[in-house]
């Protein structure tokens, strides 16, 4: 399978809507465009698990490279393993749910389609590229466009939140680049590349690993919500347009995570133990604080973004708890929260258009008269407080599982605290729902229309991710375990 | 049939008829949705007692001993460690009891709901959600795998919300759905952590393999879950202490119970089959499962029964206060179940010393019966009268005479008169307390006396007491024989159930256990209940004005258990005052104006750096060309005075 068609079919898409004039055209190619790319994905899925199953047991599959800087050793350099497989359904999955949902965006809508297939395409490259160089390279495609859909389409503080966004991921960028560059120079005579495949041969010596270990982590730490960097995380989920808020949460959250577990833990596995510890408290920290923050909030789009800064930890503390059962449960929790999340501000870009309030407490009743956009939320809902039979449960369970493979105290503490989140979430989960679907109806509500086929077709698409995972998870599972095989490896805990 | 093809389709079947029900049942099959979902549960009924008969008559004996068999077992997660879920199914005598328990109580009440739900407007809904829960504790009972039952545990915790919720549109059906969920899920996070806790020391998720890893006295996993410990009690007891608060919450036992009072703001049919009969046995059903490895922890088994033998006071005592019919009947279940808990907590295992099990399983049995027909009469009652409140009522029963005979049946089953079925089951369980525990034994005795006071104070005032006055309500009779059918079968199952020769079946070693009832012994219980039956006659059987004296002559006991001896408002401190106010609002504050204010000041003050700065770029050439010199001589100090290569 060819990978770089998973870059070049956006950037196809981008041209297209650049050419064509009216608004209809450009949603329809973006649709397709999408649809197509869902499509690739899946087919990707089924190459990766025939090669596998064929014995190919190469770390990236599906290879290809081409020299950019010979001199430099920068070359561009695509493959995939399992949980790049995964991230690549995930944004297939949340890309089309969220151009779906958009379809009566008016207000520039070209541009508007223009830069969500953008981002789709940073995120694409993101996750295939092999080459620290290029990944940021994605990585910064992957933000611009963000601070152009919040100040444009957005609503509420738009400015405010495009700017603290765009500013905060810029400097999350900027250690990132600081770690990569000491990635490079760390090491020595031909080892000296951004190959992320040769350097996982490489041992870098201790000092470079714990000193630029930090940097790397930490800057994609940003990305997923890692505290107390993620208050860019409310404002910006909030003040952005509905498909802008799945984006974010949905996927750009997730190349924090993956590069945290591609880049930071897998090339310098010596700096992920020294600093386990730290990541697990501050995840642990993020989990139960956002769980209890989220429950003051008042606005939907708020509570939703703090529950993502609180299941984003989840990410984290699997990725710090550095065994291989808990790092297998922040990949699935990556996949699961990304789904789950877009749904949910799916459903919440669906309630606002009907009812213009997004104040928990200002709506009620609402399955009288909208039972499937109810139904939505309460599927997305219960997935957040890790119902069995959807993703977010089996997410959970393999990182609490993984979590108390550790006998000592901080990290017993650590997980249960974790665990207590459930009993919170359930708290915040319930009071939302019951607010918003049950009670009486107001009567400005009473004459409210139910979903129309774009948003149930967005939906049905998310809601069946999220099924396909939590009634069958084996197959996810089975697809990323090699991959985290080869991070444990060189990590060498158990 | 195959007995792994049936059992499949036991759980399936309900499963089909939600996601049927849930898709189409607005649309397609709106008008026989209930009839259709009546017709699949039959059928599920009919291949759960073939299972049963099957397992009990014919394949379920290996040399005289029932057997544990797995015939379904499909891997679903494997975890790196080692430890999976598989989803399984487990097949033994209390597995196999549940199965017709379940399924007969769910059957009935779906029948009684053609009637008593007939004309709602959610309709389909309400089949759907009901074929859900059947679901849901079908794979609960079946489950092979501990993690099995955890998935299913939650997924009746959500059809409960849903069907406690039914009426979503009142306030008070809303917070009832809610507190459910959400006192059962703190619940449930000790039963998350207690699996992980066992799972851990004895390294498998697969319930047969974890008791016996966790039983037998050479394995090594056994000696490491009783050697490590914390805070001076052994791994191995916190862990079943901490399943057995997850069991607790889903059976409403202290000081877990105070959702399921609330919960009777559900449609009655629904109080029959979820908080009577089937989901709030599960925690009871839970300590069953596991009970070898209880059993071989004396430690953990004590706390099981004093918090069961409490509890079963506690609500008694409650009991004997509510004015509301529902409320009476949902103390009366969590007393009950406190009898099956402590009757667990008592037990041994193997042979004789094990009685308290097969008599903890046996009331288990019977209660499901009569206390799903206490509640379908209550529903009849409350659809006759509309009003839940014993002052609307009374007289009725000449007005509703089968509904009248089949609650006296009831209520003289669970009162323990002879010949009924709660007298062979309760009798069981009092003898297995006296043999073991005294405090138990004694508390129990009393509180089997108040059960048959409160009960019949119930049964008075609805049936005699003042003669009926309709309040103008149009009369519509009895309810027809969808409604009538189930009362009558049930009622049949209250005098009957006693009669089976229960230890033959269920016991903890698999073997038969004889048990007789010695008349010396029923003596002091039957005579107690047949006291407070004649002290509810004489308070209760005509209005009079000796209740209110008694009432006041109780005083400030009386007021503490009407007010339900003040846990809500307790609960309602915790979670206000400490949760809300104590931590989420300080949380969500700190993250608004400390962390945030942190980030908005690095803003702030870049801003107001650039602001100093920029005057530095004013385009006056002269200014620059000086401050180029000044640079220059900066640099020249540096390298001559400074500088040591």
């Amino acid at each position: 399978m060819n990978l770089s068609l998973l870059i070049l079919l956006p950037l196809l898409t981008v041209l297209l809507i650049l050419v064509v004039r009216n608004p209809q055209s450009a949603r329809w190619i973006a649709l397709g465009g999408s649809v197509v790319q869902l499509v690739l994905a899946l087919a990707l899925y089924v190459a990766f698990v025939k090669a596998r199953s064929g014995g190919d047991t190469a770390i990236m599959l599906f290879d290809q490279q081409w020299p950019l800087f010979p001199s430099l050793n920068i070359s561009f350099h695509l493959g995939v393993d399992g949980i790049a497989v995964a991230m690549i359904l995930l944004t297939a999955f949340v890309v089309t749910a969220g151009i779906l949902v958009s379809w009566k965006v008016s207000y520039m809508a070209k541009e508007f389609f223009l830069l969500l297939v953008l981002l789709a395409m940073g995120a694409y490259g993101f996750f295939i590229s092999l080459d620290l160089f290029i990944m940021f390279f994605f990585l910064e495609v992957a933000v611009i466009p963000k601070y152009l859909l919040i100040n444009i389409w957005g609503s509420g503080k738009k400015e405010y939140s495009a700017n603290k966004l765009a500013l905060m991921l810029m400097g999350a960028s900027v250690l990132v680049l600081v770690g990569i560059l000491g990635i490079y120079f760390g090491a020595t005579g031909a080892d000296r590349t951004f190959d992320m495949v040769k350097l996982s041969t490489v041992t870098l010596s201790s000092g470079t690993q714990l000193l630029f270990f930090p940097f790397l982590f930490l800057g994609f730490g940003v990305f997923t919500a890692l505290f107390p960097f993620h208050t860019w995380v409310p404002d910006g989920h909030s003040s952005a347009p509905t498909a802008g808020s799945m984006f974010l949460a949905g996927i750009s959250m997730k190349l924090g995570g993956y590069g945290a577990l591609r880049a930071a833990t897998w090339l310098l596995p010596e700096g992920a133990k020294e600093y386990a510890n730290i990541i697990i408290l501050l995840s642990a920290i993020a989990i139960l604080y956002g769980a209890f923050a989220t429950m003051m909030q008042k606005d939907l789009k708020y509570m939703n973004a703090y529950s993502s800064v609180s299941h984003c930890g989840f990410v984290l503390l699997g990725i710090g708890m550095l065994t291989k059962t808990a790092m297998n449960g922040a990949v699935l929790q990556m996949v699961s929260h990304g789904l789950m999340t877009a749904l949910f501000f799916a459903v919440i870009g669906m309630i606002y258009e009907r009812t213009h309030t997004r104040s928990i407490g200002e709506m009620g009743g609402l399955m009288k008269t909208m039972p499937f956009i109810m139904t939505i939320l309460f599927i997305s809902g219960l997935c957040s407080l890790g119902l069995p039979g959807l993703s977010g449960f089996v997410a959970e369970m393999t990182i609490f599982m993984g979590a108390w493979e550790h006998t000592d105290a901080f990290h017993r503490v650590a997980t249960i605290a974790a665990c207590m989140s459930i009993v919170v979430t359930a708290v915040y989960i319930l009071r939302a729902i019951g607010q918003i679907a049950m009670g009486p109806i107001k009567a400005e509500f009473a004459a409210l229309a139910d979903a129309t086929w774009y948003e149930k077709s967005a939906a049905v698409l998310l809601i069946a991710g999220i099924l396909a995972i939590g009634i069958a998870p084996f197959w996810l599972n089975e697809l990323i375990d090699p991959a985290t095989s080869v991070i444990m490896n060189r990590l060498g805990t158990k | 049939m195959e007995l792994s093809t049936a059992l499949l389709l036991i759980v399936l079947l309900p499963l089909a008829t939600y996601v049927v029900l849930g898709l189409f049942g607005r649309s397609l099959v709106r008008n026989f949705s209930g009839l259709l979902g009546t017709a699949l549960m039959a059928l599920t009924t009919v291949t759960a007692f073939y299972v049963a008969a099957q397992y009990f008559l014919v394949s379920g004996k290996v040399n005289g001993v029932y057997q544990a068999q797995v015939p379904v077992k499909i891997p679903w997660l494997s975890f790196a460690n080692g430890l999976s879920i598989d989803l399984g199914i487990l097949l033994d005598p209390i597995s196999a009891m549940m199965l017709v328990v379940v399924t007969l109580v769910s059957l009935m009440v779906h029948i009684y709901s053609l009637g008593y739900m007939k004309g709602e407007e959610r309709y389909p809904t309400y089949y759907a959600h009901l074929s859900l829960f059947t679901f849901s504790m079908l794979g609960l009972v079946l489950s092979s795998n501990i993690f099995q039952i955890y998935m299913f545990w939650e997924l009746v915790g959500v059809s409960s919300f849903l069907l406690i919720g039914f009426y979503f549109q009142k306030a008070s059906a809303l917070a009832a759905a809610k507190k459910a969920f959400i006192v059962t899920r703190f619940a449930d996070l000790g039963f998350l952590i207690g699996i992980l806790v066992l799972s851990f020391y004895s390294n498998s998720l697969d319930i047969p393999t974890l008791i016996q890893r966790l039983t037998s006295a050479d394995s090594n996993e056994l000696k490491s879950a009783v050697s490590a410990g914390f805070l001076g009690t052994s791994a191995l007891t916190w862990g079943l202490l901490l399943v057995f608060m997850g069991g607790a919450g889903k059976s409403a036992m202290f000081p877990l119970h105070i959702w399921l009072p609330d919960a009777m703001e559900g449609p009655t049919p629904v109080s029959a089959l979820i908080h009577a009969a089937t989901m709030v046995v599960a925690g009871v059903y839970l300590v069953a499962r596991l009970f070898p490895v209880y059993a071989a922890d004396p430690e953990s088994l004590k706390v099981v029964a004093y918090v069961g033998a409490f509890s079963a006071l506690f609500a008694a005592l409650i009991a004997c206060t509510q004015t509301d019919i529902k409320r009476v009947l949902a103390y009366s279940t969590m007393s009950q179940i406190g009898f099956m808990m402590f009757s667990l907590g008592v037990s041994g295992f193997g042979g004789e010393a094990g009685l308290g099990y097969t008599a903890s399983m046996f009331h288990l049995f019977t209660h499901a019966l009569f206390k799903a027909l206490l509640f379908l009469g209550a529903g009849s009652v409350i659809h006759y009268v509309h009003s839940n409140e014993m002052k609307d009522m009374g007289g009725l029963r000449k007005h509703m005479p089968v509904t009248h005979i089949s609650f006296l049946i009831a209520c003289l089953s669970i009162a323990g008169v002879p010949f009924f079925a709660g007298f062979f089951s309760k009798e069981e369980i009092l003898l297995a307390a006296y043999h073991h525990n005294t405090i138990v034994y004694w508390v129990a005795i009393f509180t089997s006396g108040l059960t048959a006071f409160y009960m019949f104070r119930l049964y008075f005032s609805i049936f005699w007491n003042k003669p009926y006055d309709s309040h103008g309500h149009a009369s519509h009779g009895e309810g027809g024989f969808v409604m009538l059918f189930p009362l009558v079968l049930l009622a049949a199952g209250a005098i009957g159930a006693g009669y089976i020769p229960f230890g033959e079946f269920v016991s903890t070693d698999g073997k038969s256990l004889e048990s007789h009832v010695d008349i010396g012994f029923s003596i002091l219980p039957v005579a107690l209940g047949l006291t407070g039956i004649a002290l509810a006659f004489l308070l209760y059987k005509n209005q009079n004005e000796r209740p209110a004296k008694i009432a006041a002559a109780f005083g400030a006991l009386y007021k503490a258990a009407y007010r339900k001896f003040y846990i809500d408002e307790f609960y309602l401190f915790v979670t206000r005052t400490i949760l809300f106010n104590g931590i989420a609002r300080p949380a969500a504050w700190i993250d608004k104006n400390i962390v945030d204010e942190l980030v908005n000041t690095t803003g702030e003050s870049t801003q107001w750096i650039s602001e100093r700065i920029k005057k530095v770029q004013s385009g006056k050439v002269q200014q620059y060309a000086l401050l180029f010199l000044a640079g220059l001589v900066a640099i020249i100090v540096f390298f001559v005075y400074f500088w040591k290569p």
